[in-house]
């Protein structure tokens, strides 16, 4: 009944849309590691991040800019305003707040989200922004093969190739650059990171930079995808069972997460959803996530959690 | 301490900042239930911009409802019903003699005031949406879904479908889904596209799209691999846009999708852009461009820089239908002024000129809506007060309308709606009034 | 000067153990009691501002009422037990509609077996309990990864329940007893003959709730029953290593507090909404009580109030502040300043106090009782 064919499109559809998340989840990985900070605010960031772009691309196309001239100044213009975020986030907020306890930063980041939707929203208009940065039709594969072929969406390996080289740049910083291990030094114990001479306000700023960056990137596609729009943040419900699945302090996991989740939520919903009425992917993915940490209570790649007394 | 002092003071200096009262003189209190912000936002405003332009032309214009000057207050809900009821709440007593009737521009926040409206004895007026089964007025006394339920726009949707295919009997054995926004607003055409599946013979799959609706890849992936011949669209906001950009992507052609009204506004297929021709949504009754009465706006309130909306998008779908809206509501004032005196009303006086409106051409050809609006007459047991639509194609720059007007069928109709309202009746021990007493 | 212990000597056991132990906090606990219950009703009936309108029963202290009682709930999980919950919102679903159903007649069509089962409708007082006690079981199944999943990643399994319940109750048409748009209506809230209808009835009947139910929480908390939680939150090894049974102090912490968010929900649906949707209880609700809770602070009872005052009210406040002032502004700006203020007052007060509102007033009191004369 299932023809393989469309099982193929279905799991390659499912791999590709899970990377799309992983570009959010990546975003909470890197704070999380640095700083034991879980941050609800990436999809705020996402939805700043995009509006920024896409304000300042119109706004300078208008002006009668080449387009090409007009992207490359539009990135750097949100990446300017990413920067600036991320240093009021840690000047105002997270500075502040060293020590506490998670749940504390974790509501903190919340109030940081209200901010930064209220604030992009006011800033650059709450209307939807269509962008075009990446082709979105399709290539149809193997079509001798299987009646229809297999359809792949270009956006969605788009998606994926930017995925990959972020996950590899994120690496080479981690493990190469003297910041990258430094930042690693902190994530293992922040004090004992101070007490050798380590800025940890600097280190702060850099992963809230580099988060900013990653929403940033993760707004070009899905800006693409969606158009920018105050959407987007719900983007960030759909990048917490990646990132559990992953573990919460791997930036490869994202990757691994994400693709679990989108092949195993597409799948469900397309084989099994029809059976029992359909709209089941939601909860799939965290049912999952849940089943994973069943048997992994720190995900796939987390840091195993040692507890002593 | 002494700033945690502060903020307790700014919050007791807000409450006596709320104690202020409302200047009360010769005014009708008129609310907007808007939302200009969070997710359905695209929609929502020009929906408010429409409503608010067109109140504020009676007042620049004519000086108000026969020298009744229009009190408009909006609140934001966001759409979300908790904060429509609080909404509710607010405005349902301001005025000299309380809000005129309200319009929530959501059917959660409908279902949720459905019972409040009715003790407060506020009408409500939910155009081309809310409960279909509200249609019956000696149910729902204060529900108003004026031009069109959802099971009329079903309705009119099937019959366009027929036509294209060639005649009710060729829907035999034809496949139609139906991907709808999964709330009370997706899942109302159901009951009725059921009965006119079994009616008609085809094959009807209901396909539900999460809230709100930014992840559709694997219903389209199905979609591709079933092939129905028609899809049909029930959604709101990002998800519309998100509909019509996966359909291309699936190749699934544009020309057999088929929107609801709500699904057929311009911030639903520019997103998409050249990807989107094609589209065809159901028209409650207007569509976009402009009008005579649109001229009056741009001379009484643009003129004056009160209009709230960019002039570029005056005209627009929701635009218009925020303005028809309006219009409506204040066409009730009239009509109730006429028995109760020409003074503020309440919202049961209201009520009866909703129930007793009666628009002719001649009428709408006055008030500037000639060609975009047909005639309407409401009765007790007519709350809807017309079931004609069209059907519109995006040509990828703008809406063109492409087919002669439908009239929902009230054989289809009416079972449905007796049945379910008069489980409604029993349930809330409602007894029915007996229509053919009413005046 | 007026709060002092001095003088107030303690003679038994028992009244070292009260729930109050000073008497200056009884009687402003009594005066609280008073207001709400006597005054408020009062001013209502006299139409004094603001309490002669209905905006504040129906609009402000109804719905503050019945979120301050979820809240209670997620505190005695998140707060004294220490289990991070997502999912309170599809507890307060659960509870909301298996009142629902109990409270319009259960039937259940087994015809494998040739028999149905039916209850015929309860009364509204035993549904909404009942609802709260099937919200409990539900919270006990859930609660079990807690055994093995712990912190934020227990924290995101919980959004499990939430998401799956919201699926269910949409798409499960026998829970809506088959409504055609999944919208469902309250049964009419009849308590032992008394009809409540009126916002000053259903205010009170809300605050009866809540009252029983937070001293209810009070004295559990208190006991041997709350100590384990309290346990097991500061460190579970330890406390399993001194004889607590983490299995069974987990699962009660679970049930307890499912059950009171349970008959939250119930009371949110039938008598505040009077018909819902599942989108009233989606995962914006959980997390808005998890705010509460946070704000509040965690492990206190009375921060639960606060904070669900803070979370409910100011935005309200800040909303409606500009309009009231004549300030135009549109609806849009004005929300965007409200999210904007909001999100700053949460991060000021948590760099200003990192434990909530809970720890405010203890401060406080800790001042008071030295003032004038601090050292």
């Amino acid at each position: 009944m299932i023809g393989l064919g469309q099982f193929l499109e279905v799991l390659i559809g499912g791999l590709m849309s899970g990377v799309l998340y992983s570009l959010v989840a990546l975003g909470f990985v890197l704070i999380f590691k640095a700083s034991g900070v879980f941050n609800f605010a990436q999809g705020a960031m996402v939805l700043l991040a995009g509006l920024a772009l896409v304000r300042s691309l119109d706004l300078l196309v208008a002006w009668g800019f080449p387009l090409w001239v007009a992207i490359i100044f539009g990135i750097s213009f949100a990446a300017v305003i990413m920067v600036i975020t991320a240093w009021l986030i840690e000047r105002l907020v997270i500075g502040p707040l060293v020590n506490q306890d998670g749940l504390t930063l974790f509501m903190s980041t919340i109030g940081v989200t209200f901010i930064l939707e209220g604030a992009a929203q006011m800033i650059f208009g709450s209307d939807a922004y269509p962008l075009r940065l990446f082709p979105t039709d399709v290539w149809l594969l193997f079509e001798d093969l299987f009646p229809g072929g297999i359809l792949v969406n270009k956006l969605d390996v788009w998606g994926g190739f930017i995925a990959g080289i972020l996950v590899a740049g994120l690496a080479i910083f981690f493990e190469r650059t003297k910041t990258g291990r430094a930042l690693r030094a902190v994530a293992d114990d922040h004090l004992a990171a101070q007490s050798v001479g380590i800025p940890i306000s600097w280190i702060w700023f850099v992963v809230w930079l580099a988060a900013g960056l990653v929403a940033l990137v993760a707004a070009t596609v899905w800006g693409t995808k969606l158009g920018v729009q105050f959407s987007i943040t719900f983007l960030a419900l759909k990048a917490l069972p990646v990132l559990i699945i992953g573990g919460l302090t791997s930036v490869p996991g994202a990757i691994v997460g994400g693709l679990i989740v989108g092949a195993g939520e597409k799948i469900a919903e397309v084989f099994l959803g029809s059976y029992i009425g359909g709209g089941i992917e939601y909860w799939f993915a965290y049912v999952l996530a849940l089943a994973v940490l069943l048997v992994r209570p720190q995900g796939l790649f987390g840091e195993r959690i040692i507890e002593r007394i | 301490m002494v700033r945690n002092k502060l903020i307790l003071a700014t919050a007791v200096l807000s409450g006596v900042a709320l104690a202020t009262p409302a200047a009360a003189q010769n005014e009708q209190f008129i609310p907007i239930l808007s939302y200009r912000t969070g997710a359905y936002a695209v929609n929502g405003v020009p929906f408010a911009n429409g409503m608010a332009d067109y109140y504020n032309l009676i007042n620049e214009r004519d000086g108000g409802i026969n020298g009744v000057k229009l009190l408009v207050e909006e609140c934001e809900t966001g759409y979300a019903t908790d904060k429509g009821v609080e909404c509710y709440e607010r405005l349902k007593g301001k005025g000299p003699t309380g809000a005129a009737f309200f319009n929530p521009l959501s059917t959660g926040i409908t279902f949720a005031l459905t019972e409040k409206t009715t003790t407060d004895k506020i009408p409500i007026i939910t155009m081309g949406y809310g409960r279909s089964d509200s249609k019956n007025g000696a149910v729902f006394a204060y529900n108003f879904p004026l031009l069109g339920t959802y099971w009329s726009a079903a309705d009119i949707a099937i019959q366009h479908i027929a036509k294209e295919v060639g005649g009710f009997d060729k829907l035999k054995g034809k496949k139609i889904s139906l991907l709808f926004h999964d709330s009370p607003y997706g899942k109302e055409p159901i009951p009725m596209l059921e009965v006119l599946a079994k009616k008609h013979g085809f094959e009807f799959t209901p396909i539900p799209v999460t809230h709100p609706g930014v992840e559709q890849k694997s219903q389209w992936l199905a979609i591709r691999q079933n092939r129905p011949d028609y899809v049909l669209l029930w959604g709101w906001g990002v998800m519309n846009g998100t509909a019509v950009k996966e359909a291309a992507a699936v190749a699934y052609p544009r020309e057999k999708m088929i929107g609801v009204w709500w699904s057929g506004a311009e911030p639903d297929v520019t997103p998409a852009g050249d990807q989107a021709a094609g589209y065809k949504a159901l028209m409650l009754q207007h569509g976009a461009g402009k009008f005579p009465v649109h001229a009056e706006i741009e001379k009484h309130v643009y003129a004056k820089g009160k209009g709230l909306s960019e002039p570029g998008k005056v005209g627009e779908v929701l635009y218009n239908r925020g303005m028809v809206n309006a219009m409506l509501g204040v066409e009730a004032i009239r009509k109730a002024q006429e028995k109760f005196g020409k003074k503020p009303l309440t919202g049961e006086q209201v009520r009866w000129g909703l129930e007793n409106l009666n628009l002719s051409d001649a009428r709408l050809k006055e008030l500037g809506f000639e060609v975009m609006l047909k005639p309407i007459k409401i009765s007790c047991s007519d709350h809807e007060g017309a079931r004609e639509g069209r059907v519109q194609q995006w040509d990828g720059k703008n809406w063109k309308v492409i087919s002669d007007w439908y009239t929902a069928s009230q054989s289809d109709t009416e079972p449905l709606v007796g049945d379910v309202s008069a489980k409604y009746a029993a349930e809330k021990n409602i007894k029915p009034r007996d229509c053919a007493k009413e005046s | 000067m007026l709060y002092r212990e001095a003088g107030q000597f303690k003679t038994t056991y028992a009244e070292d153990m009260a729930i109050f132990p000073i008497r200056q906090d009884r009687m402003a606990i009594a005066i609280l009691l008073g207001i709400a219950f006597i005054g408020v009703p009062l001013l209502a009936d006299f139409d004094i501002w603001p309490f002669g309108s209905d905006y504040l029963l129906r609009a402000i202290l109804l719905p503050f009422l019945i979120l301050a009682l979820a809240a209670i709930g997620v505190n005695i999980l998140v707060g004294y037990c220490g289990q991070i919950s997502l999912g309170s919102g599809a507890f307060m679903a659960i509870g909301a509609y298996s009142a629902y159903k109990l409270g319009t007649g259960v039937h259940i069509p087994l015809a494998w077996l040739g028999f149905a089962i039916s209850i015929p409708p309860l009364p509204v007082l035993l549904a909404i309990l009942l609802g709260g006690l099937t919200a409990a079981s539900a919270g006990i199944l859930f609660g079990v990864p807690s055994l093995r999943i712990k912190g934020l990643y227990l924290a995101v399994a919980t959004l499990a329940a939430q998401f799956f319940f919201d699926w269910v109750f949409l798409r499960v048409s026998w829970f809506t007893n088959y409504a055609p748009s999944g919208s469902v209506n309250a049964p009419t809230l009849d308590f032992f003959g008394l009809n409540v209808g009126t916002p000053i009835e259903r205010y009170l009947l809300c605050l009866i709730f809540v009252t029983v139910f937070a001293v209810l929480a009070k004295n559990l908390v208190r006991g041997n029953l709350g100590r384990q939680w309290m346990a097991i939150r500061d460190m579970d090894i330890a406390a399993e290593l001194i004889g607590i049974r983490p299995l069974y102090a987990k699962l009660t912490a679970f049930a307890v507090s499912s059950f009171i968010i349970g008959v939250a929900g119930a009371l949110w649906a039938f008598v505040y909404l009077g018909s819902w949707e599942p989108l009233a209880f989606s995962i914006d609700r959980s997390l808005q009580l998890l705010f509460m809770v946070i704000i509040g602070g965690l492990g206190s009872i009375m921060g639960a109030f606060v904070g669900a005052a803070f979370i409910l009210i100011l935005p309200i406040l800040l909303n409606r502040i500009p309009s009231e002032l004549g300030v135009p502004l549109s609806t849009e700006t004005i929300t965007h300043l409200e999210f904007i203020i909001f999100g700053s007052l949460i991060c000021y007060l948590l760099i200003k106090e990192p434990h909530g509102f809970a720890r405010l007033i203890s401060l406080g009191k800790e001042k008071l009782r030295l003032w004038p004369f601090p050292y």
